[in-house]
């Protein structure tokens, strides 16, 4: 059975189509994978006794897939790691989950994340923290930590998540896996439930750069349901390129002046002697607004999600709570019940920027900032193909370890945040293993590349070829002991 | 910086009930976060362009063709507190 379970997505879709292999047999053996779930990353399975939204598995004709519980999914319960949405069953099924179905995969189950997708290490959920599959006393990374444990602990060959500032590409490096976040508008976001309406991204995290490419190329496409979705201009085709010739890669200069985990700068260092090896050049180029992403990205996002949230009144949908006051008195005991401690500080850092006398000094100048920090990226990109740095600052760190400062937290995103701001796309590939600071069992590093607005498909193929280059092939388990 | 007053009145304008120890705890560490944003705040930015949105997009239509919306019994079956078609919410003013 293990053997059906090391095959890659794109595989097992291969042997399927062949006919050598049994959609029954395969998908029943990630069933009773995702089964042993002890990591807490599922709060939901297939199979589990409710019926899903799921085609029926004789049908399968790829592999099974997780789908982060932000994506609704038609009776099958939704909560976006959020108590006011326990038992929440949403009556339609998202765009991402009805294409992930008419491509032939069966959902498997739905994984656990921070509360709204607000959260860089899982802690926020309201049903638990992820344990990291490589070490259980660490974090996964989020907000799509579940998506990233589930793939990495072999518990699901695949999955979708979100990233608003690098909740794809922090968990994937932090638990050794692909994590794609592709150009804002590529994938429809109708039916994923909204945090900062004008950064949410739905993406692939995935074994390998090939599944990531066959995802992306099931999930995106221009919707009539999701007017600021465009989709991409061609279909996105698998991955075969073998170097990097021809092909600059920006490295940029503000690196150098940068604290992170000196683990991660070797193993950055070591991948960039590796782009060289594979013929690829390397040159400087700057990103002077950069610095300025976390600000202008923890005023943004927190804005629209204030009035995203605004939506969790105890009327229509979710939990109830206080209804024997009057409306008010309902709204506000079903929302500070309902909510937990990070989302009820985002959304009231979002309402306070927006509100009367500040909106300016904040909201404005944060829209000006992302700005210059878009422009940067184009400066960039009239020199080089693609701009890469360390996914993250550091490798997955301890539970609790950063829960009592949020702003060290939000620093976690300091890498991801300027390619979200700038709506560009980027992948993280694991790219080695290196120490935590604090000493301990080596932990996954990745390895960031963005590219310019909808050239996922350079992207993926430059991905493909520094990923066989790296050849990066320690599992969770290799560490043990 | 933000100071209590201001806490506790941007919590009614977001319709958050904040305990005590919540205000206590939000005061720190709002004040912590917007001191670090602050930052932007002394940025030279006059004639920049706000950017609200990333694709340069205007005017997406759909085709007016009428076309199945949800069921109201659908639309209704995760509400807390239907009756009678509709969503049932209390009084807007306290008895």
């Amino acid at each position: 059975m293990s053997e059906l379970l090391n095959l890659t997505a794109l595989g097992a879709q291969e042997k399927l189509a062949a006919g050598d292999l049994s959609p029954q047999e395969y998908t029943d053996a990630w069933r009773e994978a995702a089964a042993g779930d002890d990591i807490n990353a599922y709060l939901w399975q297939d199979g589990s006794g409710e019926e899903a939204a799921a085609i029926a598995v004789e049908q399968a004709r790829t592999a099974p897939i997780a789908v982060k519980d932000i994506f609704c999914t038609e009776g099958v319960p939704t909560t976006a790691g959020s108590r006011i949405l326990e038992g929440y069953r949403p009556p339609y099924s998202s765009t991402a989950v009805r294409k992930l179905l008419e491509a032939g995969a069966p959902v498997l189950g739905k994984t656990n994340m921070d509360e709204f997708a607000m959260g860089s290490s899982n802690e926020n959920s309201a049903y638990g923290p992820v344990l990291n599959p490589w070490d259980r006393g660490r974090v996964p990374g989020g907000s799509s930590g579940g998506s990233a444990a589930v793939v990495a602990g072999g518990l699901a060959p695949w999955a979708i998540g979100t990233d608003t500032g690098g909740s794809i590409r922090q968990p994937a490096a932090f638990c050794g896996i692909v994590g794609l976040k592709p150009t804002y508008g590529a994938i429809s976001r109708y039916g994923m439930i909204a945090f900062a309406s004008s950064l949410d991204q739905c993406g692939p995290l995935t074994r390998t750069v090939s599944d990531a490419a066959l995802l992306l190329g099931m999930l995106q496409g221009r919707d009539p349901c999701d007017s600021t979705s465009v989709g991409l201009d061609a279909q996105i085709s698998l991955p075969n390129r073998e170097d990097l010739s021809g092909l600059r890669f920006g490295v940029p200069t503000e690196l150098a002046g940068y604290e992170f985990d000196s683990g991660v700068r070797e193993v950055f260092e070591q991948t960039l002697r590796k782009i060289e090896a594979l013929g690829g050049e390397l040159a400087e180029v700057s990103l002077p607004s950069s610095e300025h992403g976390i600000s202008a990205y923890y005023v943004i996002a927190p804005a629209e999600a204030s009035s995203n949230l605004a939506r969790y009144d105890g009327v229509r949908y979710g939990m109830r709570a206080g209804g024997d006051g009057d409306l008010v008195e309902m709204y506000e005991t079903t929302r500070s019940e309902g909510f937990g401690p990070e989302v009820k500080r985002r959304i009231m850092l979002g309402t306070y920027a927006l509100s009367s006398g500040y909106y300016e000094a904040y909201y404005g100048q944060a829209q000006k900032v992302r700005t210059r920090i878009a422009e940067d990226f184009t400066t960039a990109f009239s020199a080089v193909d693609f701009v890469v740095t360390p996914t993250a600052p550091s490798v997955a760190f301890k539970l609790e370890e950063k829960t009592d400062d949020p702003l060290a937290m939000y620093m976690n995103d300091f890498f991801t945040v300027p390619m979200s701001l700038a709506g560009i796309p980027a992948i993280s590939i694991p790219a080695g293993l290196a120490a935590p600071e604090g000493g301990g069992r080596e932990l996954p590093v990745g390895f960031q590349i963005a590219a310019p607005a909808f050239a996922e498909q350079r992207l993926i193929d430059a991905a493909y070829a520094l990923e066989q280059g790296i050849g990066f092939d320690a599992r969770p388990g290799d560490a043990d002991g | 910086m933000i100071d209590r007053e201001q806490v506790l009145h941007v919590a009614r304008l977001a319709r958050l009930r904040l305990s005590e120890e919540e205000v206590d705890v939000m005061v720190g560490e709002l004040s912590g976060i917007l001191d670090h944003v602050d930052r932007i705040g002394n940025l030279d930015l006059e004639g920049v362009e706000p950017t609200s949105h990333v694709v340069a997009l205007e005017n997406v239509l759909r085709a007016d063709k009428p076309h199945q919306s949800l069921p109201r019994d659908v639309a209704l079956a995760s509400a807390p507190e239907p009756q009678d078609g509709a969503f049932r919410a209390p009084s807007p003013q306290a008895e």
